[in-house]
């Protein structure tokens, strides 16, 4: 079945289904070649997933191009999958501009991650191996934002959880690579659990799991009252566990573990953004839903704040990264929780260019000093010349400095936010400031001040591939730096497409006209108080950590109690592991296991056993003592199969 | 010549079977053509069917006791298949044993004609004839191993077969001395006519039908003799049985319960009869297959919960007219995609075991390093047993859970839906041991090209219709409809 809608201005897109199809199977056709025949031949294990990836990042271009020639058209391509009796499952492809958007993010980063890959991973003895996972995430990414039914978007969805295990536990030797990719799983496991609720609950009230239909359901009120309520936080379970948001967010800042480029990718870029593609595919359902849409405003509210104050006490580059993504996707969902759906996209879209690219700056910079930890570098600006200038781009961008991409997207969530609901605009604006301070606390003992002289090479690890010599840093390989150069290009001009709001229109025709609301105007008085207030952040930074105006240990003095809130999380992963892990998940399932084993199994081990020993007992007597009792057996079935029929329907 | 003609596709394996013995004893020498001539016939008999399929007018031969109609073309092609991957992934198991070579080919092609009459015997004694011609020479197969507990399993089958072909005729008996006659149509005339006073005897002799096709089957309470025989005969022969005769068992059932004992009052009956077995099985063979260390017995039990699981689609058949050809369709299904899957998963024990010289499962840890394509072919197969999607044995449990719901025997389809995830834990166990396992020895397996051939036949079974399984839903379907007809 082929369904092609037109945009109000311009006609359907006219891709041929092929392609997009095939934006999907490249990466898949490189992961089972990879796996099956050259896993053990890395440099062409890398080209064949760079050369995949390639051709997928030029098809979505023109996905892209040709939807924009619509004017954000729609295209659905459907095919019967599976059926029996009312349970149809179909398999189809759907693209408009929300999903264009997302195939050119999540396309053109895989691209650049897998080509600065070459130079962070070299040497690595499981090369082939993280290439063909790579592979697969991307697959399974690229399939989640084509899907045009829940089912499908389901299987991708756990795709792509499956695939994050198995890049966070890349290193799987090490401990804590190993329990950072099963807390990941499990927690985001819970978040599923809603998403799996929320699908079976659609489907029994309303037996069907495609996407437009559920649209309309939504917007002709068939769908609604509570069943549409809790089909929306259904859906925004998953989100928060996917998305890292508050109070699931413990598992982000330790899948810091997996390799650099996968953080970048997977945890910065794509998969973290896939619970607010979620949301914003479904936004139709998620507004007709008041009670949703507040859950989802004050949770991206209560994740904008736990991620940015978190980020301000951490000493590991990469953790203060994480928290920072924790809260920039707190920031999204925010954003539609009043009402901005093509901002939270908007801003979902030029996050993944500073993000991924900080990202990739703090592994250049782990590449010339062997660490991560902040209080070990200082003044690599000199040496590292382009990874400086590149993250110092990124982080302005990050920080909302015009006109940086990043200031047009935060700008216009803080509008909204100011226009639809005063609270969420007070969090957001007071988070920015501390966004623009911990970032430029990074920045400043990162590469200002004097050289700390990194982390000792450990000869004795067989699996560090560290080449260099951190007493001396110097500048990444250009494998490294020329990822970093075209995504500070990102970083710089993403935001300039929504100057004339052609972004907006473009993503909104994407969803049924009447879920949309009129977004306000750009208002010159927000702009330049947001503004005044990251370069507050960055003074204070600035003042702080760079001239050393007020000495850092004398505010922790003042302010203990937050400090030490701060430093132990808020205490919820101690929380989680007292309360869940260990109460619930290890003890209770101990018992579970212990009860089960004493019962069942060893009940089934001694039957299995006391029918052996009887036998044999038996055997020794006569050679066909085993048989006879089979044969009983099957004559006592006979009698208790009759007897059963003659109780239960009695003559 | 027009009957012989519905009957050609077994008359052509039969005609295999005799000329494998012809050519032993011929060319003695050139003994290694063997397979090739009895995957010649096995060919001709599917392009027979082919030609049938084509034909399209579908009819019954030697006075209504055998039909041809899209039921029996769908099971002998299911048959086909099976015979042609089991006698490809004997050629090296054979050679290795080296004597009596035609024989055992012989005997192969003899119960695969015993198990495509089967699908298409629409008469009592036809049924039993067909019965016989197939199981005969199993047991003869299941003892042709060479060791000792190879002669027992052969001799514990054959014992055990005995009884249970006695209660099968007892039963017959019961049904033609009610209806004066064998044939399917007659008896459910006879027993829409005066079946309700009655009904204590037919019950009595569906009960006695049942434990004779439940010994085939492999079901709860007549399964006794599986995890013995299977671990006792050798591989080849093992995969055939839990596939070929289970197959047979259910096709055979399924005709003779809705064409012959049909009627609302009785099916009501033999309904629960089936569902009460199914949750059995199902619990039973799991809780057992959870315990063994040896994988031939593991996939002992496995299969006894497997044929469970058919049984829910038995069950939901019977309860109501609409959703008659829902669960009927769903054990068509089941049984193919099974098929696959099941024989997938034995001939990679056969390859594995052959050169480890072991089924213990402990002593497949670290096989994806040693075997990498086995183990992932292995791998695919466990994971269509245990139901997850992308493979034929996901759509297979789907269907026949949604069948289950669809005739209101929710109680059965959690059983079923608990018994997945018990289910899955151990057949994912020895997936995590050949993946995360750490091997004794780093030495790289060399598997035989035919066994490869017979296991990517059968994987590649298993997924494609895993990604697509509408092809084979449809034709499901399509067999399945003849119920609904008559």
């Amino acid at each position: 079945m082929i369904q092609l809608f037109a945009a109000a201005t311009g006609e359907a897109p006219g891709i041929s289904e092929a392609v997009l199809w095939a934006i999907i199977l490249c990466p898949l056709v490189a992961f089972a070649a990879i796996t099956l025949y050259v896993r053990h031949l890395p440099k062409i294990a890398g080209y064949l997933s760079i050369l995949a990836i390639g051709v997928s990042f030029v098809l979505s271009l023109i996905a892209l191009i040709d939807v924009l020639g619509a004017s954000g058209g729609i295209a659905i391509y459907s095919h019967d999958w599976f059926q029996a009796g009312p349970l149809e499952l179909a398999l189809g492809v759907r693209i408009d501009g929300l999903t264009a958007v997302m195939l050119v993010v999540v396309s053109s980063v895989s691209l650049l991650v897998q080509v600065y890959s070459q130079g962070y991973m070299e040497g690595d003895p499981g090369y082939g191996r993280y290439y063909a996972y790579m592979s697969l995430f991307i697959t399974a990414m690229l399939g989640l934002v084509l899907a045009d039914n829940l089912f499908m978007l389901f299987i991708f969805w756990e795709l792509v959880g499956l695939s994050s295990y198995l890049l966070i536990g890349f290193w799987f030797h090490k401990p804590s690579a190993a329990s950072a990719a099963k807390k990941a799983f499990i927690v985001t496991r819970i978040g599923d659990l809603g998403l799996l609720a929320a699908i079976l609950l659609i489907w029994t009230r309303h037996e069907t799991l495609a996407i437009d239909e559920i649209h309309e359901l939504a917007l002709a009120g068939v769908l609604g009252g509570t069943t549409l309520t809790l089909f929306g936080l259904g859906l925004f379970a998953g989100a928060v566990g996917k998305s890292a948001q508050f109070p699931l967010h413990v598992w982000l800042p330790d899948a810091m573990e997996g390799p650099t480029p996968v953080s970048a990718l997977i945890h910065a870029a794509t998969m973290v953004a896939a619970g607010v593609y979620l949301m914003a595919r479904f936004f139709p359902v998620i507004e007709a839903s008041p009670d949703a849409l507040t859950v989802v405003g004050w949770i991206g509210a209560a994740t904008v704040a736990v991620g940015a104050s978190l980020a301000l006490v951490q000493t590991d580059l990469k953790r203060v990264l994480a928290y920072s993504t924790i809260s920039q996707l707190g920031y999204m969902m925010l954003a539609l929780g009043v009402f901005g759906y093509a901002v939270a996209v908007f801003h979902l879209f030029t996050h993944a260019f500073f993000k991924a690219l900080l990202f990739l700056g703090s592994g250049s910079v782990n590449h010339a000093t062997n660490t991560f930890d902040m209080r070990l570098m200082g003044g690599l600006r000199t040496v590292m010349p382009i990874t400086f200038w590149t993250f110092l781009i990124g982080t302005l961008s990050l920080s909302g400095i015009f006109p940086l991409a990043g200031f047009w997207s935060k700008d216009e969530i803080l509008l909204e936010a100011w226009v639809n609901n005063k609270g969420l605009y007070a969090v957001a604006a007071i988070a920015s400031f501390v966004t623009a301070l911990y970032m430029f606390r990074a920045v400043f003992m990162t590469f200002f001040g004097t050289y700390k002289g990194g982390e000792p090479v450990d000869h004795e690890d067989e699996d560090s591939h560290f080449h260099g010599d951190p007493a001396h840093p110097h500048e990444s390989s250009w494998v490294m730096t020329v990822p970093l150069l075209i995504l500070t290009a990102g970083a710089i001009a993403a935001g300039w497409w929504a100057l004339g709001k052609e972004f907006h229109h473009f993503v909104e025709a994407a969803i049924p006209a009447e879920a949309l609301h009129k977004a306000p105007d750009f208002s010159y008085w927000i702009a330049i108080t947001s503004s005044l207030i990251a370069v507050a952040g960055i003074g204070t930074a600035w003042a702080i950590y760079h001239r050393g105006l007020v000495s850092s240990t004398e505010i922790r003095k003042v302010v203990l109690p937050i400090a030490v809130l701060l430093e132990n999380k808020f205490f919820l992963d101690d929380l989680y592991e007292r309360a869940f892990a260990v109460q619930v998940f290890q003890r209770g399932w101990n018992r579970l296991v212990e009860l089960f084993d004493t019962t069942a199994v060893d009940g089934a081990v001694n039957g299995v056993g006391w029918v052996g020993t009887q036998s044999s007992r038996v055997l020794r007597h006569a050679q066909t003592g085993q048989v006879q009792l089979y044969g009983a057996g099957i004559a006592a079935g006979v009698f208790i199969v009759a007897i059963i029929v003659f109780i239960a329907n009695p003559l | 010549m027009s009957e012989l003609d519905i009957v050609g596709p077994q008359l052509a394996i039969l005609l295999a079977a005799g000329a494998v013995l012809v050519w032993d004893a011929l060319l003695p020498r050139r003994r290694a053509a063997l397979p090739y001539l009895a995957l010649a016939g096995i060919l001709g008999a599917a392009i027979w069917t082919t030609t049938w399929v084509i034909r399209g007018d579908f009819q019954t031969a030697f006075d209504g006791t055998f039909a041809i109609d899209q039921y029996a073309v769908f099971f002998q092609y299911v048959f086909a298949g099976i015979t042609a991957i089991v006698v490809i992934a004997s050629i090296d198991w054979v050679d290795r044993v080296g004597r009596r070579q035609s024989e055992y080919f012989a005997l192969v092609l003899t119960a695969s004609a015993g198990l495509m009459f089967l699908a298409g015997a629409r008469d009592l004694i036809t049924i039993f004839l067909a019965l016989e011609l197939s199981s005969i020479p199993q047991y003869i197969l299941a003892g042709w191993g060479k060791d000792q507990r190879s002669s027992e399993a052969g001799m514990k089958y054959l014992l055990l077969g005995a009884i249970a072909s006695a209660l099968l005729l007892y039963g017959m008996a019961l049904l033609y001395g009610f209806a004066g006659s064998t044939l399917l149509t007659d008896i459910s005339a006879a027993i829409s006519e005066h079946g309700a006073d009655n009904r204590s005897l037919l019950v009595v002799a569906s009960v006695l039908l049942i434990a004779g096709f439940g010994f085939k089957m492999a079901v709860v309470p007549f399964q006794m003799w599986v995890p013995d025989v299977y671990q006792g005969a050798p591989t080849p022969v093992a995969a055939f049985l839990s596939v070929g005769s289970k197959a047979a068992a259910f096709a055979v059932v399924m005709r003779l319960f809705f064409e012959g004992l049909g009627e609302q009052f009785l099916s009501n009956d033999w309904a629960m009869i089936f569902a009460v077995i199914a949750a059995v099985s199902m619990t039973l063979g799991n809780v057992f297959a959870i315990v063994q260390r040896d994988i031939k017995r593991m996939l002992g039990y496995s299969s006894i919960a497997q044929a469970g699981n058919f049984m829910i689609g038995l069950a939901a058949i019977s309860i109501a007219g609409e959703h008659f050809v829902q669960g009927a369709s769903g054990v068509l299904l089941f049984v193919a995609a099974y098929a696959f899957t099941n024989l997938g998963a034995f001939i990679a024990v056969i390859g594995i075991s052959q050169r480890i010289g072991s089924d213990n499962i402990a002593d497949y840890a670290g096989m994806w390093r040693r075997a990498p394509l086995l183990a992932l072919a292995l791998a695919f197969c466990l994971i269509s047993l245990a139901g997850i999607p992308p493979t034929a044995g996901f759509w297979a449990k789907l269907y026949v859970f949604n069948a289950g719901i669809q005739a209101d025997l929710v109680w059965l389809v959690i059983i079923g839906v608990l018994n997945s995830v018990v289910s899955a834990y151990y057949y994912l166990a020895v997936v995590r041991q050949m993946f995360l396992g750490e091997a004794e020895e780093e030495k790289r397996l060399a598997i035989s090209p035919t066994v490869g051939v017979a296991l990517g036949v059968a994987t590649v079974g298993v997924i494609v219709f895993g990604i697509i399984p509408t092809p084979l839903v449809d034709a499901a379907r399509e067999a399945a409809a003849i119920f609904a007809a008559s």
